[in-house]
Formats: structure tokens, sequence, C-alpha cells
């Protein structure tokens, strides 16, 4: 009758030990919360025209003195990556949370009325078949650029798979046996919202909004690359790739290869948080 | 716990072959519980049971109490959280998870709970043959679909129906049909009958009987004991995780007496055909289980013994077993 | 007496042309307990959904006589399901399910069994049986006149079945609540109710062809 505790290992029990599944997603996200946290914090301590330019040492390969190398104007390419990177964090946060202000506001209103629900399903469709990108560089150039340009645009092109998934989560429990008797016992649909529907919804939400972040930090690096982002004197990951393009026929791989890394690492961290959640948050899954 | 039965009685030929031989299972899932904490849910028991050719063997028991689960751990299907300890033979092989997934829909097939389980834009007859890519196997197969359809009382148009077309019966039939067409061994339906008036209730449980007399073995999961009274040669009675008596049908009729265990007399008893009468208290779940009796807080005839140990399941004449300190024989 | 009463109703499905239910008419006393039989899939849980104000859109008219209904919003007339899963939202604990209809007293948790420590548990940690009893004392509220018992014991061991209608029934004479009994099981029916109706022969309209 005792349970055996050999058949239940997970593959990755070399990783943590004996810990339980639930306590080591919890370390895992805690770990990269901290990691992405000290990248924003480290990112806004330093001040760009403290990189300074020291012609002496440019396109310098890495080192142990500059780990990423220096570019063209000897500056050193470590500091100016993390200082992208803390950018691209922020941009990807400001724009992930609107987004997700859009989505609740959407799947709400589709609530209100067939009429509504219609004009929902027709927007989401609509931008659904708009390519991303070209969306986000028509609405960032038609604001300028900049970094309104790109939080605007990136935001609004990403709320499309939260809103469809929020709006289904909520008319599934709003035809749910238990709202319904809820009804019956007389409660208002106020009290329903707040009880019912909005503790099952905030999870969803939660994860959502971490689940954006990371394809915001891509899309906001590639329009950035492709000229139509933020202002070239803007560190951002975008501006030093496209920098870097002229600079790699004559062998400095660095310049690229490196910032390149960096932000790829990022979405991914990004991505790992959004896993991890996910399998804490859906009890199919977090019993595996 | 480990007992090797059968393997003396095997040299004995009997007429109707052992089919399916289950010794042993436990059935355990582990569960988060509060926070971080992991708690194993112990779900089934040391679980005996044997199914033969031409039989019917009901499982009875409360919703909740694992009887399901023994249909999952048969066909392989249990989910990733959980536990299977035990020995099952199937037709003198021993059933490991390979020879699950092999046997699966082919030689053993499950007859599911809900006629909702029929795929809502497949044409019925696509449904019941499957994904068959070759032509003259899916030729033969059609014929066959035919042929078990007159079985089950189903026009040959059916086939081309989709399910919302077919009034409730029908999609039973076509339920059992799809769970014939790979000609089956063994066959596990899930609850087929709940909610049915009497005359689907009846209908349904003659498809049964047919799969039965076509030598087929058939394991019924319900908690309907007017159900598995009408149709089954022999009922096991589930009770918290545990089967507690394995009776023949036979004896479930006039007052009760051939029957062994108080929670099976109580059961019958309760019939609202045999006095409607009430027994009190409630079956636990597994994890309130301490070491005594599973039936002891509820037990009117028990001894000192009960309370500090769980009787093992006995075999107390040919077939007949039950669990139980203080009923030994019949 | 107040009495439950159901006239003339018909209902089909939105946009169906075919009619489920038609010129069906049926009353319910405070003091009865009436049961209704019917073939599976014959408009029974319709039935029920339409006099539990479930279901808003039929024909005909439901009333209840003597008894101001716009008092309060809970409905007088309360529905108890089949699947009493169903009716909990399972990311609540036992006790805030039974808080959302009213107040239950210790007294009334003893009478139908139900042990302290149920009522910190989650729906998926109970019993098909267990739940049903917390679904039936969330349907008594003090303000509860009438119930429908839709299939409530279909999906229940035969000592379970035994052990709840006599506690319902027992509550419901104690305060004058009127029960519909709907099931298949006439054996069941016949055993608990003062008079039993066939829903063929009150929705004698409908002809089936199956």
């Amino acid at each position: 009758m005792s349970f055996d505790k050999e058949r239940f290992k997970s593959p990755y029990s070399f990783l943590f030990g004996s810990m339980n599944l639930r306590t080591k997603t919890l370390l895992i996200i805690s770990l990269v919360g901290l990691i992405l946290f000290a990248i924003v914090v480290n990112s806004l301590f330093i001040n760009v025209d403290n990189i300074t330019t020291n012609f002496s040492i440019k396109n310098s390969q890495p080192s142990l003195q500059h780990p990423f190398g220096t570019d063209w104007m000897g500056r050193d390419m470590f500091i100016r990556t993390m200082k992208g990177l803390g950018l691209s964090v922020i941009i990807g946060a400001m724009a992930s949370i609107l987004s997700t202000m859009i989505a609740i506001f959407l799947a709400l209103s589709s609530t209100l009325g067939k009429y509504f629900d219609h004009c929902v399903s027709g927007v989401t469709n609509l931008f659904l078949s708009i390519p991303h990108i070209l969306l986000i560089i028509l609405i960032s150039i038609s604001l300028g650029g900049g970094i309104i340009g790109v939080v605007v645009g990136v935001s609004l092109t990403h709320w499309i798979p939260l809103t469809r998934v929020l709006r289904a989560e909520i008319k599934q429990i709003n035809t749910s046996t238990y709202v319904k008797l809820s009804k019956n016992f007389g409660r208002t649909k106020w009290w329903i919202a707040k009880n019912h529907l909005l503790p099952l919804l905030i999870p969803q939400i939660v994860l959502g909004t971490i689940l954006i972040f990371p394809h915001a930090i891509m899309h906001e690096a590639s329009v950035t690359f492709l000229g139509f982002g933020l202002s070239p004197h803007e560190p951002a990951i975008g501006i030093i790739l496209s920098e870097s393009m002229k600079y790699l026929s004559n062998g400095a791989w660095w310049l690229a290869f490196f910032p390149g890394l960096s932000l790829l690492i990022i979405v991914l961290l990004f991505d790992l948080i959004g896993d991890n959640l996910q399998r804490l948050l859906d009890p199919t899954q977090a019993n595996e | 716990m480990s007992k090797n039965r059968n393997n003396s009685d095997d040299d004995i030929i009997e007429v109707p072959k052992t089919l399916l031989n289950v010794s042993n299972i436990s059935i355990s899932f582990f569960q988060y519980t509060q926070g971080l904490r992991k708690t194993v849910l112990n779900v089934v028991e040391d679980l005996d049971l044997d199914v033969h050719e031409g039989e019917i063997v009901a499982i009875l028991g409360s919703s909740g109490s694992g009887k399901s689960l023994l249909a999952h751990a048969i066909l392989g299907i249990l989910p990733g959280n959980s536990l299977l300890k035990g020995e099952m033979i199937y037709d003198g092989k021993i059933l490991d998870q390979k020879l699950k997934e092999e046997l699966r829909g082919d030689e053993i097939s499950l007859i599911p709970q809900s006629v909702d389980s029929l795929d809502p834009l497949m044409k019925v007859g696509g449904q019941v043959i499957g994904d068959i890519e070759d032509e003259k196997e899916r030729e033969e197969k059609r014929k066959e679909m035919i042929k078990i359809f007159k079985n089950y009382d189903l026009r040959e148009d059916v086939i081309d129906l989709y399910p919302f077309q077919l009034s409730g019966g029908m999609a039973r039939r076509v339920l059992f049909s799809t769970s014939m067409i790979n000609d089956p061994k063994l066959i596990i339906a899930d609850e087929p009958t709940p909610g049915l008036d009497e005359k689907s209730l009846e209908e349904t449980l003659n498809y049964l009987k047919i799969m039965a007399n076509e030598g087929k073995g058939v394991i019924l999961i319900t908690h309907d004991i007017q159900a598995a009274v009408k149709v089954s040669d022999k009922i096991a009675i589930f009770y918290s995780g545990y089967v507690i008596e394995i009776n023949e049908t036979k004896n479930f009729s006039g007052n009760g007496d051939k029957l062994l265990h108080p929670y099976t007399r109580a059961l019958y008893k309760a019939l609202p055909q045999n006095g409607f009468q009430l027994f009190e208290g409630t079956q636990p779940m597994n994890i309130d289980i301490q070491d005594k009796c599973i039936y002891y807080d509820r037990c009117s005839q028990s001894v000192e013994k009960c309370g500090h140990s769980n009787p093992d399941l006995v075999e107390v004449d040919d077939g007949i077993k039950i669990r139980c300190h203080v009923v030994r024989k019949i | 007496m107040v009495e439950l009463k159901a006239n003339k109703i018909g209902f089909r499905y939105g946009g169906t042309k075919k009619w489920i239910l038609k010129n069906l008419s049926i009353s319910l006393k405070d003091n009865q307990v009436k049961g209704l039989i019917g073939e599976s899939g014959g408009g029974k849980s319709t039935l029920c959904k339409i006099l539990a104000g479930y279901e808003g859109n039929f024909e005909g008219e439901l009333k209840i006589d003597k008894l101001n209904t716009n008092d309060s919003k809970f409905n007088q007339v309360q529905l108890i399901f089949q699947h009493p899963e169903r009716t909990m939202n399972p990311k609540w604990k036992m006790k805030q399910s039974l808080d959302e209809s009213w107040e239950v007293s210790d007294d009334i948790l003893e009478k139908f069994g139900i042990k302290k420590s149920w009522l910190n548990r989650w729906p998926n940690e109970l019993s098909g049986g267990e739940l049903q009893r917390f679904s039936i004392i969330r349907a008594l509220n003090p303000k509860t006149k009438f119930l429908i018992a839709d299939e409530i014991t279909t999906m229940l061991d035969a000592v379970t079945q035994v052990q709840i209608w006599k506690l319902l029934l027992s509550m419901a004479k104690e305060r004058k609540i009127g029960i519909l009994v709907v099931s298949h099981d006439k054996e069941l029916v016949n055993e608990i109710c003062d008079e039993v109706v066939y829903l063929d022969d009150i929705n004698h309209d409908i002809k089936y062809n199956l």
C-alpha cells in the first residue's frame, strides 16, 4: 500500500533533487523573474553618456575586459547590450500590459449582448487577417515612431489570442449550471461577475500578459531593426543589430552575435516563466 | 499481501476459458492539495477479478468509488499522475502497457458512458469503420458493419447520417456497433444505462446479452443494481475502492438471504421494490480510511478484530468471494 | 395553500420547428409529493427548467397562486439537478457554495450527515452522494416553496438513494414544500409519491415517431 516514489520521479530530477514539481516550478519562476528584474534595474543605472568612445580599442574581439567585444567607436558592447535589453524588457512590459487591457475590455464588452459580441469577433478576425509586422510598422510610422509608436503598434496587434481565450472562458462560465443556479438564488449580475467570473479569469489574465511578453520584445526589436521603430540614438537591441550589419562583412561577428543571443535568451526566459506558470495554474497538467 | 492464486487451478481445464484475470490491482493518484503539498490518493485497492468467455461480470459501485478507473487500467488509459500496481493476465499473456495499446479498440473495446462521444462532424459509417486506408479492407469492414447493424436493429441508411440526426436510442446502438466492429473478445461497458427509461434500459441490456451469447466477455461497470441484476452472471460489489463481495447474480433475489456482506444486503434491501430500507452512514473516501475494516463504522455485526485490521478478499465457494472477518461461509 | 401552476406550456428550441412540449398543464401544491415519469429524451428536463425559471422562452403561463413573487429575487421554485458536481463552482470550497444560498445552521448539516470537515473541501474531493446532500441543502433555503427534483438520485447507489429521499421528504413535510419527483424509475416514484403523472399523458399533443 505504500507509495512508490521511484516511479514518480520526473526526468528533471537531477536539477533540483527530490523537490516536488510545484516547488520546482515556483523556484524556476522566481529565479527567472529575478534575472529579468536585475537586467531592468541594471540598465536603469547605465548612463548612455558613460559608454565612452575609445578609438584605441575599436573593433576589438571579445576578451576578458570586454566580454562582448567593442564596436567601431571602441564602445563596450556588453554594456550597450545590457542597456538595450533593459529597454526591451521595459517596452515589452508596457506593450503587454496595454495589450492585456485591450483584451480584457474587448472580452468584457462581448458579454454585453449579441451585437457587441459580433463586433468583437469581427474586429478580432480583421486583425487576425493582417500580418503582424506590417500592422506594427504602419501604426508605428503613423504615430511618428519612437517608443510611443512601437509600444502602441505592438499592443494594438497582440491582444488577439488573450481576447479569444477570455471571451471563450467567460462564455463557458456564464453558461455553466452553477452560474445559472446563482441567478436562481437571486444573486445579481454584478455579484456573479465578482465572485464567479473574476477569480476564474485572473489566472488566465496573468498568464496571458506574460505570454505576450516574448512576442512584444521580438516584434519591437525587428521593427526597430528595419528602421521603423525606435530612433537611432536609443540604445535598443534592434538599433545595435542594424548598425552591426555594416561591419559584419569585415569580420566583426561579435557585434551581432552577442546582442542577438542575449535577446534570444531573454525571450526564452519569458517563455520559460509562461510555461511554468501555465503548469502551475492548470491543475490537469500540474498533477503530471 | 501478494498471493499467486490460480496458477494451480489452471491445470484443471474448465469449459469457459478465463479471458481476463486481474489480481492485486491497486491504483493510486498523487495530487497537489494545498499549495505545495503533494498527497497520494489510493483509489482502488487490492482488486481481484476474473472474466470468462461468454460471461457478463458487473462491477457495482457508487459514483466516485473508482470503478471506472479499473476500465481505464485495463485499457491502459490512466492519466499521468496515477500509479498502477498488480498483475493482469489477458488470454494467458501478461497484460502490460504495450499489449494494452495493441489490443485497445481491437480485442478489448470500450463502450463509452455517453453518446456524446460520437464525433458530431462525421457520418456514422465513417465513425464505425474507423480510419482505414486500404480500399479492399474498408469494403470488408463495411460489409461487417452492415451485418452488425442488423444485429442492433439499425437500418442500413443510418450509415449516411450524422450523429445529430439520430435519436438517443439509435445513437446508443451506433456506439455499441462501433465497439463491435473489430470483433473484440472483451468488452467493457462503462455506465451504459444511467437515466434510461425502462424500454431503453431493456434494449441496452439485451445488446449486452447478445454480446455474451457470442462468446465475448463483458465487464459492465455500473452503479445501478437493477441493471446489474437483470443482465449479469456475476456481480462484484465495490465499496470505497475495495471489492467487498463477488457473488453470483442469481443470489440477488428473494429477500437477499444468500448475499454475504452486510453492505450488499443493505444495497439490496434499499431498492424500492425490496422495502426501501434506510441504512445510515456514508461511504468513506479512501483518504479517510485507517487500519480497520472499511465498513467498520457502519457495520452492525462487527467484532473486536474488525476495528484494527482490514480483511482480505477470501473465496468461500466456487467463484464467490467476500471481504469480511465475520461472514466466512454461505 | 400555495400552488404552482403551469398552463398550456409549449416549448421548442430556438429556430427549430419541432415542438418538444405542447399544451402541457401541470400543477403542484405545497404539501404534495408528485411524481412525473417519462421516457429518456421526452422533454422531462426541459419542463423542469421551465418550471424553475431556467428557461424563459416558452409559451403558456407559469404562476404561483396566492404568493407575491416580487418581494425577493430568490426563486421560490428551486431545481435540484442530476449532476450535483455541475452546480458547484469548482474553485470554491463547499462552505462558500453553501453560503451562496443561505446561512445553514449546524443543526441541518448534522441532520444531513454532513461532517464539519467537508465544509473545507473542494467539490472534487467529495463523492456524488455527498455533493447531492449539499445541493439539496442549498435548495432548501427558507424562502423555497417548491422543489423540482430532476433525476436527483439516478447517479447514486441504492443505499444513498434511500437516505437522501427519506431526509428530503421529512424536511419538505416540516416546511410545507411541494416536490415534483421527476424520474424514469417507476418503482422509486411509486414508493415516495402521493400522486404520479406520466409525461406522455399530459404532453399529449406531441406524438413521437422515433
